[in-house]
């Protein structure tokens, strides 16, 4: 069931479009903004509630790199693999996190603390090596970086 | 030297809010166009200044506008393609974020000139930053009656919004950035129709860069003329252009149309970091062929870089230096393609990841001679006219040429049987 709330935000959303269907991603965003990703459950319910088929709510769903159809842990961590990154070191920056944390791409910690996912260019081409947490940017990445800004995500 | 698009992006801090940004003479261009202007008058202008999209395709952008049936009174649509997330790029993003102001003014006279009545600029994902800028500035605009009903008592009407994606590097083509803007999967549509005729929700519609869409207001305050003077070649204006790499200052400058490689290379990145060689680039993002050293006095423009078998993309350049293998360079951007490929069509989703494992292969020092071949192949089979849309002609870009001048390290790496460059 999409709460109350979830129903008024793609309600607002539906109104920037001439059908309510072309706000599907928007839909899919904000469930799994509050449900930190995107069950089968919810996938019904958005195409009940935009008047689609499961089908094409779920073929959306599976094509967006960005909507998470599996759980994720309580913070993501997406570390650009682009070519920038990678003639600039993000090979190590990724040893040293997927050591320290335990898990490789596409893992989550068994606390659910972190869930570790590869993100192509960012657009920090020039500050490299870089990632994303959740919705925070961050770049030049170092070791020591990396150690300090893992524990301000609890 | 005249900066017009950077001028007021000051990377320190945050960018200039409405009021600031009109007492620079920001929002000029539109008390002109929509109050002294014609939309036709607006988009001959753009015509004449040969303004040249700045997304990647080098596409005339005012005969985009002109495509666009005028006749008929129906809902037609702009559209800012902001999903940058071609791998090295990065000057979107520098525009986002250093100078929204700057964006919405282009948008708000590109919409008159089609008259379109509501514009959607499609957003990256991943620039929050960016996000909340245009948000914050998009609010001002609408506050000071530049967005909304009766722009500046004109009469006229427009609508803008944010649409932030939910990833996928193919929501950058025109044609998948309108089906992800329908909410749909982001699959390309077969061309023709061209979206000026039949785009957004089956209507009429302008997709352009961020880059391009600054330029417009610049353009109908100052004319032409100015604009083609700012450049040392034949198309007009300046460019954002970077580097990314081994080099002692990456970055981004704006820099006249026509600065060759070298200079941006050596003067304004600084050269290569001590101890690292140049053995050669990727002039505009990871879909455009490579060039070598052979190639440094070539001049940043369209038609010259087209000249030398490249393609000057969006002008941010990737370098390869000497402690780099250029296999995995490959195997590295080949697989990004691979992975972003959209899966509708043959070449491209069976293709891409074939070649990715035969790099591997490679790489790995467990390649063979006849895998060159299949490489080569591929770079034909994924070529101009075998596929639905650019991607993958993008993509065996950077390995056709790199083929070509990597040809010994591909097979050293096979000889060998490991790669040079791994102790």
């Amino acid at each position: 069931m999409l709460s109350e709330e979830e129903k008024t935000e793609i309600q607002k959303e539906t109104g920037q479009y001439p059908y309510p269907s072309a706000a599907c991603i928007d839909a899919l965003k904000i469930v799994q903004h509050h449900r930190g990703w995107v069950s089968d459950e919810s996938v019904k319910d958005i195409a009940q509630f935009l008047h689609m088929s499961n089908e094409d709510v779920e073929g959306v769903a599976t094509f967006y790199s960005r909507i998470y159809r599996r759980p994720v842990g309580r913070n993501v961590i997406l570390l650009c693999d682009g070519i920038s990154c990678m003639i600039m070191g993000y090979e190590s920056i990724y040893e040293h996190i997927s050591k320290k944390l335990g898990i490789s791409f596409g893992q989550t910690t068994a606390d659910n603390r972190y869930t570790l996912l590869p993100i192509s260019c960012l657009g920090d081409c020039d500050h490299t090596p870089s990632m994303m947490i959740n919705n925070d940017h961050f770049n030049q990445l170092t070791f020591e970086k990396v150690d300090e800004i893992l524990e301000n995500y609890k | 030297m005249e900066r017009p698009l950077t001028q007021h992006i000051h990377s320190e801090s945050s960018p200039l809010n409405l009021k600031e940004y009109q007492q620079v003479g920001g929002y000029a261009g539109v008390q002109k166009a929509l109050k002294e202007m014609t939309p036709a008058e607006i988009t001959n202008l753009v015509k004449t200044s040969n303004l040249l999209g700045r997304g990647g395709a080098g596409f005339p952008t005012g005969v985009k506008w002109s495509l666009v049936p005028m006749d008929k009174e129906e809902p037609k649509y702009l559209v800012c393609n902001a999903d940058e997330m071609e791998p090295g790029t990065f000057k979107d993003r520098y525009l986002l974020e250093g100078n929204p102001h700057q964006l919405i003014a282009g948008m708000i006279i590109a919409a008159y000139a089609i008259q379109a009545q509501t514009a959607y600029i499609f957003l990256r994902w991943a620039y929050k930053k960016a996000e909340a800028e245009l948000r914050k500035a998009i609010a001002e605009a609408y506050a000071a009656g530049l967005l909304g009903k009766n722009i500046l008592g004109t009469g006229y009407n427009l609508e803008m919004n944010v649409h932030s994606s939910a990833g996928r590097y193919i929501c950058g083509e025109e044609t998948a950035l309108l089906n992800s803007l329908e909410g749909k999967r982001a699959i390309p549509r077969t061309k023709p129709p061209f979206p000026a005729i039949s785009g957004l929700f089956g209507k009429p519609t302008v997709v352009n860069n961020v880059e391009t869409l600054c330029w417009i207001s610049h353009i109908v305050e100052n004319g032409a003329d100015w604009f083609k003077g700012l450049s040392l070649t034949e198309t007009g204006g300046t460019k954002v252009f970077g580097i990314s790499g081994k080099v002692k200052k990456p970055g981004l400058w704006e820099l006249p149309l026509g600065t060759t490689i070298r200079e941006i290379l050596e003067v304004h990145a600084g050269g290569m970091l001590e101890g690292y060689g140049f053995r050669g680039l990727l002039p505009g993002g990871a879909s455009t062929d490579f060039l070598i050293e052979e190639h440094l006095d070539v001049k940043m423009d369209f038609s010259t870089v087209g000249a030398v078998g490249s393609r000057m993309g969006t002008g941010t350049m990737i370098i390869l230096d000497d402690k780099t293998c250029p296999v995995a360079f490959l195997h590295n951007v080949e697989k990004f393609f691979a992975l972003e490929s959209c899966g509708f069509c043959t070449p491209c989703r069976e293709g891409l990841p074939w070649v990715v494992k035969i790099l591997e292969a490679i790489e790995n020092g467990n390649g063979r001679m006849e895998h060159l071949d299949i490489l080569k192949q591929q770079t034909k089979y994924m070529g101009p006219g075998n596929t639905f849309c650019a991607h993958a002609p993008g993509a065996a870009e950077p390995l056709q040429s790199g083929l070509n001048y990597f040809h010994d390290d591909f097979v050293s790496h096979i000889n060998n049987k490991k790669c040079p460059w791994k102790s």
